[in-house]
């Protein structure tokens, strides 16, 4: 049990999507002006992250990876390098049916999430998560809360930085740092901030 | 003609996908730790943007536009597994660097924003065009900002010593933050201001 909540702890903190990778960063840019849509969007990534990698993990370990086939009578197929097609198409259809069970059973909740869900086929820390752990070789009950970790590193970093730049509306920035500047170099301290969580060993 | 030079011009400093667009910054900051591994995904880049945008160009009278996205998602996860074998193949050390951030390229704004934003209103010859002007503004940001991180990180260009490093007898200290990520995005942040500060019609309106 304990090693699940470390890899859950490794996931969110030291190896944050955001701020350590970089992964996500055009949503995180770009959503990050309010709070309100931050929590939302971060929720919804949450959400898609804990369900695609599983599955993801499933598909590569059950159908990709060399020798999966064996239970088919291909023990020499290798279709490993079909991952990136697979993991998107699982991550496209994913997000689609996401979005319709949210309209069908929680209207309110659709009408705040609306516009951000079909934004994260497009979320490079989906993708990424995915990509990582097959890089890793995580199993399925390691995949779990490697993805939640995940999710929840980028949700944090992003309602962190919506609130700092909200607050940021009041300062005098000079005008060329204006809007993008100015957020890279906050995000910049805030991934500084996040170096220190790289010191503990878990 | 003058239309397809300003197709390729502006995307390199006007309309950079990066500094301007916000578009594709992941990869931008990820792979910026040494100026070989820059240069090898700028060429994979290259590839992807400039073939994804003929092939969705081509087919762009062709694709609904109710299932647009998952189409152009098809073509550019395609070319990206093409590039990701061919590195596998030949530069293996560059590829086993870039980790995951070859497969990233699918995600990679710049592809899908272009394709969509370009490819799928114009013809293939312009699409070319101006996947190639995206792609080189993109690779001049990535350029730019992995021979800081590199020169001042650990001291080399292109792995040549150029300042000797206190650990090799020499007299640089290197600056470990920029090998680590606060440093990729204290350079894009600054390269954005001096940008802005050259050309003052790419500054944004205070609110």
């Amino acid at each position: 049990m304990v090693e699940y909540i470390n890899l859950f702890l490794k996931a969110a903190f030291v190896e944050n999507m955001a701020l350590a990778f970089f992964l996500g960063m055009c949503s995180f840019l770009a959503v990050s002006k309010k709070v309100e849509t931050a929590v939302g969007l971060g929720l919804a990534v949450i959400f898609v992250l804990g369900i695609t990698t599983p599955i993801n993990q499933l598909i590569y370990d059950k159908l990709l990876k060399d020798g999966a086939l064996e239970w088919a009578g291909f023990p020499e197929a290798d279709l490993s390098f079909l991952g990136l097609i697979a993991y998107i198409s699982v991550i496209a259809a994913m997000v689609q049916i996401v979005e319709m069970a949210i309209d069908k059973f929680s209207p309110s909740l659709y009408a705040s999430l609306g516009v951000f869900l079909p934004l994260i086929a497009v979320n490079c820390a989906i993708l990424g998560s995915s990509l990582f752990m097959v890089q890793r070789e995580y199993t399925l009950a390691e995949s779990i809360p490697f993805a939640l970790g995940s999710g929840f590193g980028f949700f944090i970093a992003m309602v962190a930085l919506a609130a700092i730049r909200e607050r940021l509306k009041y300062s005098q920035v000079p005008s060329p740092l204006r809007g993008l500047g100015i957020t890279f170099i906050t995000t910049g301290l805030m991934a500084l901030g996040f170096q220190i969580f790289g010191g503990i060993s878990l | 003609m003058s239309n397809s030079k300003k197709i390729l011009i502006d995307p390199l400093h006007i309309n950079n996908p990066i500094t301007l667009q916000v578009l594709g910054i992941c990869s931008a900051l990820a792979v910026t730790t040494k100026l070989e591994i820059a240069f090898v995904m700028a060429g994979a880049l290259t590839f992807v943007m400039t073939s994804s945008n003929v092939i969705i160009s081509l087919l762009r009278n062709k694709i609904p536009p109710s299932i647009r996205i998952i189409t152009q998602l098809a073509v550019i996860a395609s070319l990206v597994i093409i590039a990701d074998q061919v590195l596998a193949a030949f530069v293996y050390q560059a590829s086993k660097q870039l980790s995951v951030f070859v497969g990233l390229i699918i995600t990679n704004c710049i592809v899908m924003g272009r394709a969509e934003a370009f490819a799928m209103a114009n013809p293939p010859g312009p699409s070319a065009i101006d996947g190639l002007g995206n792609s080189l503004g993109y690779s001049l940001i990535l350029i730019v900002v992995a021979f800081f991180r590199e020169l001042f990180g650990s001291g080399n260009i292109m792995g040549f010593e150029i300042m000797p490093t206190v650990n090799n007898g020499g007299w640089y200290n290197p600056n470990g933050i920029m090998v680590l990520s606060p440093g990729a995005f204290f350079i894009i942040g600054f390269i954005i201001w001096i940008q802005r500060w050259i050309s003052p019609s790419m500054q944004e309106e205070t609110n």
